[in-house]
């Protein structure tokens, strides 16, 4: 019996399990290079933007495998109308940002009814955006600047999205970081334990105190190890506010509200949910909505980490995104896959990423090692689920 | 007397807890056209499948001698090579390739790597002439009309050398006139020595084409008539194979229900396809429904009974709607939306719980909360907790079998899974019901037990609406009986007076348009 409910675990947790095996491989051929505080800095903000795609293109996978093809594209033509916006025009960055989020809607919009109400295939319907908006966002940058890029953003501009919180000089160990680690650590053991004692109360089955404890308190190790190293590199980075912001708005919505549900039952069983009074349609027109407007949030931190907006900016991020969902366990048919799921393939990915290029590996070999991961992932979770059965 | 072609010998096939076919036999004289009779379920589909490998050697007992040999076939080619060959229900043609490239799909004409299009195209007209079609096979399948896709069916079938041709309900989708032609091309095969098997529920087709008829009732032949005399078989007699039973406590008593006011009634509701919009599916039905009622609606498959129920439902299937609904006497306008139809306290439990009823990846509890996700979450929040008391509360009541809530749907047996489906439109809390073949393909104990639960149904003042092509279960379990065929409700009666040969007899006449 407990044999089984520890290989059950094992299973259940199998990709982050993977994940922490790749760390320590990486660990030791950097001779420790990938455990340093800046490498956890880097790790955050090198990934920033595919969790949060990763976020709108899960809700897009679960409603049946329906993918975004546009949204790396978008990003180049956003970032360049944020630079004509801020650097060309001059506009307030609060201005900017609004204007930028307003047009991410607008697409959102008519994204969404070609889609949902004209029934549109979404591959094809975004590859429209994926072909168009380089294009339009090349020749925006190129009408108004000689180097085909524009630069520098304003700073506050990128002290919103990618400055660090309370900043300290490297290597002085950042208190503030640090405490709202432990914050987070505490809020984290908390609130299972007060989730136990709930549901004890009201006489339904609950986590062993062991196995809650077990469970909060390697969430609550991570946390803490993250911000003690964070704290050592000058502080939080504002970019991670923003990606864990994302991730627990995320989570919630799709693990406890009905609209998250309905994500999953239109994916599950798209007529079952017809019959079954949901608004199937408002579904997908939700769904491409929202990917819209997260590739709006997605692109002014990468813009803000580049200082510039380029022609190649956002080049394969929607491939990123799809990697992460697809390597964190999101079904490519639909109807299953979490949020949670997908912040462990996108590590898991930035993860080897990052190991990747400290012992300088050829960009050649890394694209192959890429794929390689990502098939495995797939074939491994194709298997897990017929030995399953 | 002539030599027997073909002899399927005590053929036994089970299904995961169905005997859809107990110790059949069938024999097949050379040269006959041989028709197979019986109610919908009976087996009839499983016999045919069985003798063309669709189910293989193995997964059934009994034996198959074609031409003197025992065969065992573990495909439907190994069945073609020898020439039998089946042509289905529903027309499997590819609407949008050329009648040609339609015949020869899968058993293509030439090399292996390249198609010898001249030889198809030629073949195929020959093959055209043969079933009395003028058209090119150059032209494409979905330019012709049903009667002529029906004929390059059976063009296909003689391109495959067929000499035991097995039409399964060749004429359900024809109207009266293009039927006639295909049974008398039948008759004309018959004359150049082909030997056929007819399946169908058109007892007029029966006498006027078979020299043969097996009764199938229940996975098991009843008896073979022979048609050869003078007179014709009268359809009386072959009602009365197909239909007649003993039935012994299948049903449970319901008592004491006090029936009440109308609940639900519609009045001349029409409901048109909604691929061929001219073609109506519901044509100027009324009915209604009364508190505590239960009412059921019989009718042979392609009746219109599912278009009806879901049309109530929120105009879930179909176009170009017209009629009134009344609910507790008030007209009620409702919008094109399941949503506003499960408001207004109405339930479609569909006939296909795998395909549109459940969603077989997620957990009973989430089925079961789907269709009233907002009496478990407040402000679009769900209560977890709430939910899984709601899953044991139905799990309780249903007595569906699973270790726990948290169960995917997908792992329950047929049983079970119709408990489910049950279950999450009872806390829907709808008034009115409409049941849409609540005990399809599930056994007889589940079927008991679902039994019940529409009886206490109706003991709390629920409306049902039972539709099925059981005949035993609607006489069994309804109030009253509406009867439908072709899209129009041709009859309605009293549980008391309702036998299964007055419902059988008022289908065939109205279906002859007398």
């Amino acid at each position: 019996m407990k044999n089984k409910s520890v290989s059950a675990a094992l299973k259940k947790n199998a990709m982050l399990i993977v994940l922490v095996l790749v760390y320590l491989f990486f660990l030791i051929l950097t001779k420790g290079g990938i455990f340093s505080p800046s490498s956890f800095t880097e790790l955050i903000n090198q990934n920033a933007y595919v969790y949060i795609l990763g976020a709108g293109m899960l809700m897009c996978m679960l409603t049946g495998g329906n993918i975004d093809l546009s949204c790396g594209a978008f990003v180049c033509l956003l970032g360049a109308l944020g630079g004509v916006f801020m650097i060309v025009q001059g506009m307030s960055t609060g201005l900017s940002i609004l204007l930028l989020l307003l047009i991410g809607i607008g697409y959102g919009v008519g994204l969404g009814f070609l889609i949902a109400y004209v029934h549109i295939p979404p591959w094809i319907a975004t590859l429209a955006g994926y072909l168009a908006f380089r294009g339009l966002g090349t020749s925006i940058l190129s009408a108004n600047s000689v180097t085909g890029s524009l630069a520098p953003f304003p700073t506050d501009f990128q002290s919103i999205f990618y400055g660090r919180i309370f900043p300290t000089e490297k290597g002085v160990f950042n208190w503030p970081c640090f405490l709202l680690g432990l914050l987070a650590a505490a809020a984290v053991v908390g609130l299972t334990f007060r989730n136990r004692q709930v549901r004890l109360k009201k006489g339904y089955e609950a986590d062993s105190v062991a196995s809650a404890a077990g469970k909060s308190g390697l969430g609550a190790a991570a946390i803490l190890l993250v911000t003690a190293r964070l704290a050592m590199d000058g502080g939080i980075p504002t970019t991670l506010l923003w990606v864990a912001g994302i991730i627990l708005i995320y989570s919630f919505i799709t693990s406890k509200t009905t609209i998250g549900r309905h994500f999953y039952i239109v994916g599950g069983n798209m007529e079952a949910a017809r019959l079954s009074g949901v608004n199937t349609r408002r579904v997908m027109f939700v769904a491409y909505l929202n990917m819209a407007v997260l590739t709006a949030i997605a692109t002014m931190t990468v813009v803000a980490r580049s200082q510039s907006a380029y022609a190649d900016v956002g080049k394969n991020f929607e491939m990123d995104a799809i990697s992460a969902c697809v390597v964190g366990g999101v079904s490519a048919s639909g109807g299953a896959g979490t949020v949670l799921g997908m912040v462990i393939g996108a590590t898991l990915i930035g993860v080897i990423n990052l190991g990747m290029s400290l012992i300088s590996l050829d960009a050649n070999y890394q694209r192959v090692i890429k794929g390689l991961v990502l098939l495995a992932a797939v074939v491994f979770d194709i298997l897990s689920k017929k030995r399953g059965k | 007397m002539a030599k027997i072609l073909l002899e399927m010998k005590n053929i036994t096939k089970t299904f995961p807890g169905v005997k859809a076919l107990d110790n059949v036999n069938l024999q097949v004289e050379e040269g006959e056209i041989h028709a197979l009779v019986g109610e919908n379920g009976a087996g009839k589909s499983t016999l045919m499948n069985v003798l063309s490998g669709i189910y293989p050697y193995g997964t059934y007992e009994g034996d198959i001698i074609y031409d003197g040999q025992v065969c065992r076939f573990s495909n439907i080619k190994d069945s073609e090579k020898l020439g039998i060959v089946i042509i289905h229900q529903e027309l499997a043609l590819v609407p949008e390739m050329t009648i040609g490239e339609n015949m020869y799909l899968g058993n293509e004409c030439g090399h292996k790597f390249a198609i010898n299009w001249n030889k198809t195209y030629s073949e195929a007209d020959k093959y055209l002439k043969m079933v009395g079609l003028e058209e090119s096979s150059k032209v494409q399948v979905k330019t012709i009309g049903t009667g002529k896709q029906q004929l390059v069916e059976i063009a296909k079938a003689l391109a495959k050398k067929a000499k035991l041709l097995i039409l399964d309900e060749p004429t359900s989708s024809l109207n009266e006139e293009d039927s006639r032609a295909l049974l008398d091309l039948m008759l004309s095969f018959k004359k150049q020595g082909m030997t056929m098997i007819i399946i169908t529920h058109k007892l007029n087709e029966v006498s006027y084409v078979a020299d043969k008829i097996t009764v199938i009732r229940d996975g098991t032949t009843i008896e073979t008539i022979d048609n050869h005399g003078s007179e014709p078989v009268s359809e009386e007699r072959i009602i009365k194979g197909m239909v007649g039973r003993e039935m012994t406590n299948r049903f449970p008593k319901r008592e004491g229900v006090q029936i009440g006011e109308k609940e639900m009634e519609i009045s001349h509701w029409t409901v048109h396809h909604p691929l061929y919009p001219e073609r109506k599916v519901v044509d100027d039905v009324s009915m209604y429904v009364r508190k505590g009622e239960v009412v059921g609606i019989y009718g042979l498959m392609g009746a219109g009974r599912t278009e009806l129920a879901m049309s109530i439902f929120g105009q879930s299937y179909g176009v170009n709607f017209s009629g009134e609904l009344k609910l507790n006497g008030k007209p009620v306008k409702m919008k094109k939306s399941e949503a506003d139809a499960i408001r207004h306290k109405i339930a479609y439990v569909t006939e296909d719980r795998k395909g549109n009823g459940l969603v077989l990846s997620q957990s009973i509890k989430v089925n079961t909360s789907l269709a009233n996700l907002g009496a478990v979450s407040s402000r679009t929040v769900i209560d977890a907790d709430r939910e899984y008391a709601v899953a044991e509360e139905y799990r309780g009541k249903l007595k569906i079998k699973t270790p726990s809530v948290e169960q995917l749907v997908g792992n329950l047996s047929g049983g079970n899974q119709q408990k489910v489906l049950l279950a999450k439109w009872m806390f829907a809390e709808p008034d009115v019901l409409l049941l849409d073949e609540p005990t399809r393909g599930i056994d007889v104990g589940a079927k008991y037990e679902i039994y019940c639960i529409i009886n206490d149904l109706a003991a709390a003042g629920k409306c049902v609406v039972l539709i099925s092509s059981e005949l035993p279960e609607v006489l069994g379990m309804s109030d009253r009986i509406y009867i439908m065929n072709e899209a129009k409700m041709v009859g309605e009666m009293k549980a008391d007076e309702a036998t299964q040969e007055n419902i059988m007899a008022l289908i065939l006449r109205s279906g002859r348009g007398a």
